[in-house]
This record gives structure tokens, sequence and C-alpha cells, in this order.
């Protein structure tokens, strides 16, 4: 017997997996540079959440017809990857549909669906395609989605379409053989529903040449899955594996809670009461906290997950009041931005035996400017749209508190309100004694 | 009309039912005030016992902190918590949805918890124990659209107890193209109110206002201040004055209460 295809499979196999995996080290070293957030309360309630929005995708129904067919191209992606344990089976082993004798009808009812999940992705691959680069879809055309993003959403479509046309071709070459060649690799297993239209293509060929087809397809099609399995590092579609850990974490709060930063509550005690106890934690406490963020080092492990997780679908943008009325603010482009950063910290760490060497650059005014900080009215709109649960917000306050507290660089109004504040006890120049004034005017 | 100070009603050896945290901009602005002096009103038909803070109020704190002062957020915080705690106040009432926001949900972290009420869900409670009745007709057949302010709405999940005041008022509720979870913002939060906005194309609130007017509803109800004051200023933008009221629930409920 000849060993060479089972030895290349095996070959390509864990070629695929070992850069997939290294992979997936690197995303998770990376989001472990961020600060810790415990997020590990409320277990019940995660699973449910991530049930809900990740397999349930129960966001996804805001827009019905985009929601269906993103709901079919996610379960055919599901359900046709059950058919990848009998292909790589049959890679390793040298065999052909190693399942069909097992399963018999079942066999035939399993294929059967698989291709009309196939056939149903193709058609709705075909209309995202049209959707992304005909219709002149809004929130496809915001300047972040400019060169690579644009690129890497068209490469995610064209590529599920030719591995679910290698699918359907590998089945209907497999199918006229079937019919055709009588002998004891290509035995009759099923209907074939889809693929069977293209059988009569193959009328004309010769046995060797449909074996030739079949084969191709086979090798083209698990290749392809390979390929893609590692594409996914360098694209949104990561949202695929990482939607369900970043639902899960996502926050449980109401959306108007802001984080409350403690190494402020230590000093805010200190000056109101000298005696109390967190002068002596704080004095202790030699390391100086810096207030708020200005790179992705200052942000949370779910922040950055956040990132990794965006698919930059601009749900968040088309609903920013801000970017509505033609401000720069874009959430996505703060997600966007936040994901780049870090993986230029991380190829800097790569290149640098695991030490990350100061770069001259960072997050804020490298690649997102106070102008677009200060545009945003903390309305949550962009929470509320996102199906990932991802929280643009919580990066944006961040930064502004390090541009607030660490610089000092708020704009003259803000400061003026701050000082009114301080002084007043009132955003406005009005005196605190007179607070209760109008009830005279009663 | 009976408005006592939390000193002032300890002073008479009573404590109230409630604090009505009346906020900033329910203190001094000129159109805010009219929406607190409207539920005084109703606090007042109904006979609830209820006291203010007076001078002894500060701000939330909540521009401050969405502006990234914590330092400055927390003092304020802590400030009005020690004088909460110190007259062991249980229950506050509040017309400001960015003062409900930061005391729900903020304060406890920093050691102030308490049962924080919405007025427009307190409005309702009155309604339901029949300490004030809407007397029926006024608004009977007019258009009322509501304007959910986000740090009620998305912030906090309350999207229903507005919109129960407006059927109580035997209104007829249109939405706008953008409501309740999706609701566009007015363009105050975030401590945008004291600041000019960034360049754009258009400023949030007429945004926002040209929506409300797309509905031809004669009244635009809100819950929020803030809200109000934005919206008024786009209404007189587009010189529709006469068409179109920005009203408070507080004051649209006050209308058409008796005790
Ligand atoms: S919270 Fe800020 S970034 Fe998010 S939608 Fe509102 S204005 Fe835009
Ligand atoms: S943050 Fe969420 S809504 Fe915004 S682009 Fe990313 S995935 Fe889409």
């Amino acid at each position: 017997m000849n060993y060479i295809p089972n030895l290349i499979f095996a070959f390509c196999f864990f070629f695929a997996t070992f850069f997939f995996v290294r992979n997936i080290r690197k995303i998770y070293r990376n989001i472990n540079l961020g600060i810790p957030i415990n997020r590990s309360d409320n277990n019940k309630q995660r699973w449910i959440q991530m049930t809900k929005m990740a397999f349930g995708q129960s966001k996804m129904i805001d827009k019905p017809i985009v929601g269906l067919l993103h709901l079919i191209v996610y379960l055919g992606f599901i359900i046709i990857n059950i058919e990848l344990l009998e292909i790589l089976t049959d890679g390793f082993l040298g065999t052909h549909r190693v399942f069909a004798p097992y399963l018999g009808g079942f066999y035939n009812f399993l294929i059967g669906s698989f291709e009309i999940f196939a056939f149903l992705v193709l058609i709705s691959v075909i209309i995202f395609l049209v959707r992304r680069n005909v219709l002149n879809t809004r929130r496809f055309l915001n300047p972040e989605m400019k060169g690579w993003p644009k690129n890497d959403a068209n490469i995610i479509l064209y590529a599920e379409i030719l591995l679910m046309s290698l699918f359907l071709t590998m089945n209907a070459a497999d199918y006229w053989l079937q019919l055709n060649y009588d002998n004891s690799i290509y035995i009759n297993v099923g209907y074939f529903p889809i693929s069977q239209f293209l059988v009569p293509l193959f009328d004309n060929f010769e046995i060797s040449s449909v074996v030739f087809v079949e084969r191709t397809a086979w090798w083209l099609h698990i290749i392809g899955i390979f390929i893609f399995l590692n594409y996914l590092y360098y694209s949104k579609h990561l949202h695929i594996l990482l939607a369900f850990p970043n639902t899960y974490f996502s926050n449980l709060n109401s959306l108007g809670k802001l984080s409350n930063l403690k190494s402020v509550t230590n000093e805010v005690k200190m000056m109101m009461d000298p005696n109390s106890d967190s002068f002596a934690q704080n004095s202790s406490n030699t390391d100086i906290d810096k207030f708020g963020a200005s790179d992705v080092f200052d942000l949370n492990k779910i922040q950055l997950l956040n990132s990794y997780t965006c698919t930059e679908c601009g749900r968040c943008t088309s609903e920013c009041p801000a970017n509505i009325t033609g401000k720069k603010l874009s959430p996505r482009k703060i997600m966007m931005d936040t994901r780049d950063r870090l993986e230029e910290v991380g190829k800097n760490i790569d290149n640098n035996n695991g030490n990350f060497k100061p770069d001259g650059n960072e997050l804020l005014n490298n690649r997102i400017t106070a102008e677009e900080l200060w545009a945003c009215t903390s309305c949550n709109a962009c929470v509320q749209a996102c199906p990932l649960g991802i929280d643009p917000l919580s990066i944006i306050i961040d930064m502004r508190r390090y541009l607030v507290m660490e610089k000092s660089a708020a704009p003259s109004e803000i400061n003026n309100m701050m000082n009114n504040i301080e002084n007043n006890g009132a955003p406005w120049p009005f005196n605190q004694m007179d607070k209760l004034n109008w009830k005279n005017e009663l | 009309m009976k408005v006592l100070t939390i000193s002032e009603m300890i002073s008479l050896g009573k404590s109230p039912e409630i604090i009505f945290w009346v906020g900033c901009a329910g203190s001094f602005d000129e159109r805010a005030k009219k929406i607190t002096k409207a539920f005084v009103e109703i606090l007042n038909k109904a006979q609830v016992s209820f006291a203010v803070l007076g001078n002894e109020e500060g701000c939330s704190g909540d521009p401050a902190k969405r502006a990234g002062n914590e330092f400055l957020f927390q003092m304020q915080a802590m400030t009005n918590i020690q004088v909460l705690n110190g007259y062991n106040i249980k229950k506050i009432v509040t017309s400001c949805p960015h003062c409900f926001n930061t005391l729900k949900n903020e304060y406890p972290d920093l050691g102030g918890n308490y049962d924080v009420i919405h007025h427009t869900q307190f409005i309702n409670y009155l309604i339901k124990e029949n300490k004030i009745t809407i007397v029926g007709g006024s608004f009977k057949g007019k258009k009322i659209t509501f304007h959910d302010p986000c740090y009620l709405g998305r912030a906090n999940n309350i999207f229903e107890a507005p919109r129960e005041l407006i059927k109580k008022l035997d209104a007829e509720l249109v939405e706008m193209k953008s409501c309740k979870e999706k609701a566009m913002c007015c363009g105050a939060g975030g401590a945008q109110m004291f600041k000019e906005s960034e360049p754009g194309n258009i400023d949030v609130n007429l945004e926002r206002t040209s929506q409300a007017i797309e509905t031809s509803a004669g009244i635009v109800a809100s819950g929020c201040p803030f809200c109000n004051i934005m919206l008024n200023d786009g209404i007189k933008h587009y010189e529709s004055e006469n068409e179109i009221k920005i009203m408070d629930l507080a004051e649209l409920v006050n209308q058409a209460s008796k005790i």
C-alpha cells in the first residue's frame, strides 16, 4: 500500500495545527499584557449571556435580513465542519468516506444536510459580497475601513465561496463515480441533493479524470480549511472563536456604571481623613499608579480581548451620535486601533526576546486622538449595538482619565466646569449657598 | 407650597419618607427649574413626606467622572455620601437621570447605598397608589413622542415608566425613528453639555430634534433636564417653538393631575 498521501496529509495537519496554536498563544500572551480584572463572578449569568449572544446571536436580529444570512453562514460553518471529522479520519487512514458503511441511511441524511447548508451559505456569501461592494452600505465606507480591513472582509467571502464550491464539486465527482464506476471505493452512499445537479458536467469524462477531479477537490478543500484556520489570526474573523470568551466575560452591570478607580479612592480617603487606614495602606504601596490609559498596557485584559474580538462590522459606529453627525470619533476605530497597537506591541516583544522595547509610540495620539475622545457623549449606543458584547466606551473613558488626571489636558471649557464643581459644588458658576433659591420662586 | 430641607425637618422632629435630589440643572437652570417646581407640586398634591438637601446637596460628580476626572468625582461623591449617611437617608428620588445613575450605580462602591428612584417611576407609583389622579381630557388625542434619556434608558433599562405616564395622560404615544434601546442621544452626556462640540456636519441635538420633528408630535416629552435643554435649543434653531413643546413628564402630569 502507498502511504505517501497519508504522510503528506499528516504533515499538512500538524503544520497547520502548529501555526494555529502558536498564533493562539500569541493572542493569549498579548491579552495578558493588560491589567487583571475580576470577572469570575456570576458564573450562571455569564453562561446564559454567552449562550444567548454567541450561540444564539441574539443581537443579530436587530437587522433581520442580514441577521438571517449571518445565521445561515454560522450554522453552515458549524454543521459542515462535522464533515471535517470524516475528512480528517480519511486523510490519516487513507480511507474513503469511512463513516458511510457504519451510518447507512443516516449518512445519506447528514451529507444531504451538509450540501443544503453549503448551497445556502454560498448564496448568503454572494449576497454579502454584493452588499459590501456594490450597495454602498454606509457602515462599510468609514475611513477606518479602507485598505486591509476591506480586503480582509472580501478575502474571507471569496474563500468561503471557494471552499463551498470545492465541497460540492468533490461530492459531484464522487457521486458520478458512485453511479458509473463499479468498484469498492466509490460505493453508493446517498442522493447528494445539491451536487447531483453538477453530475452531468462529467458525462463525457474518462473515469480516471473524474477520480482526478474528486481527489483534487478533496485535497484543495482540506488544505483550504487549514489555510483558513491560520488566516483567522490576521483577520476580523477571529470573532468566530473569541465571541465565546468575549461574551462570557463581558460586563453584566448596568451600562451606566463606569468603573471605580480604587487607587483614586485611597488617595481621596487620605485627603478627606488623613488618619484613615488607607493612609497606612497607601504609604506602604511603593509603585505609584498611573491614572487612566495612554497605551495598551494600561487597559484591562477584557478590553484587550474586546479588541481582538471586534469583527469590524460597524454596528457601533452607525449608532454613534458623534459619528452620525460627522465627528471623527468612531467606536469601531477605537477597537481597531487598540488591536493594531496591541499587535504592534506583540511583534515588538517577539523581536526583542520576549521583552517590550519602548518604541516611542502609544495608543494615544499615535492612533487615537484627543479630538476623537472628547467627542463622545458616553451614551452607550455603541455598547448596546455590539453583537459581541464589546465596550468601546470604557476605553474612551480610561483614555480621558489619562488626559485629565495625568496630563491636565482637558478642553478649557471642561476645565472651567471642573473648577466650578470643585469650588461651587455645581458645574456652573453659581454659589452652592443659592442652591435652594428656586424655592422662593414657587 | 411646602419645601423643607432635611435639617429643617429634623429640627421639627420629623424624618422624611424620601429625599428629593434636585440636581444642579434643576436648581440653577431657568428651564430646568420649572421641572423641579412641577415635581414639587406633584409631591405636595400627593402629600408625600419629602425633604431636599438644599445647600448641602453638591454636584453628584457625573460630569466630572465622565470627563475623566475620577478624583473630583470621588471627592464630590464622598462628600455627598457623608451628608446622606449623616442623615441616615434610605430613599432618594431624583428628576435627573445623570444623578440617578451616579447615585444608584456608582455611589455603592464608595459606601453610599440607597434606594434610588427616578421621578417618572415615582410618579407612576403615586398614580397607582391613588395619591394623585390624572384628570383626562387635556391631552386627549394629542400626539406625544418620548425622547429616551441615555442615562435612564440604555444605562438603566427604564423604558416603560415614562411611556406608561404618557398613556395615562390619554395621549397618543408616537415613537421616533430611533427609540428605546436604540434611541439617539441628545448630545449633552459625557460632559458634552459644558463644551463646544468637535468639528462635524451638525450638532447632535439638532439631529435628534429633527427626528422629533419628523414624528409631527406636538409635545416631546422627556425625563431629563439636560435633554430638555438640548432639545429646546434644537427647537429654537428650527424655529418650531410654536408647533412643538419640549416638556418634562413631571410638568405634563402636574398639568393634568389633581389630588
Ligand atoms: S458612547 Fe461615545 S463612542 Fe459610544 S456611541 Fe455614544 S458617543 Fe459614540
Ligand atoms: S465593536 Fe462590536 S459593533 Fe463595533 S465594529 Fe466591533 S464587533 Fe462591530
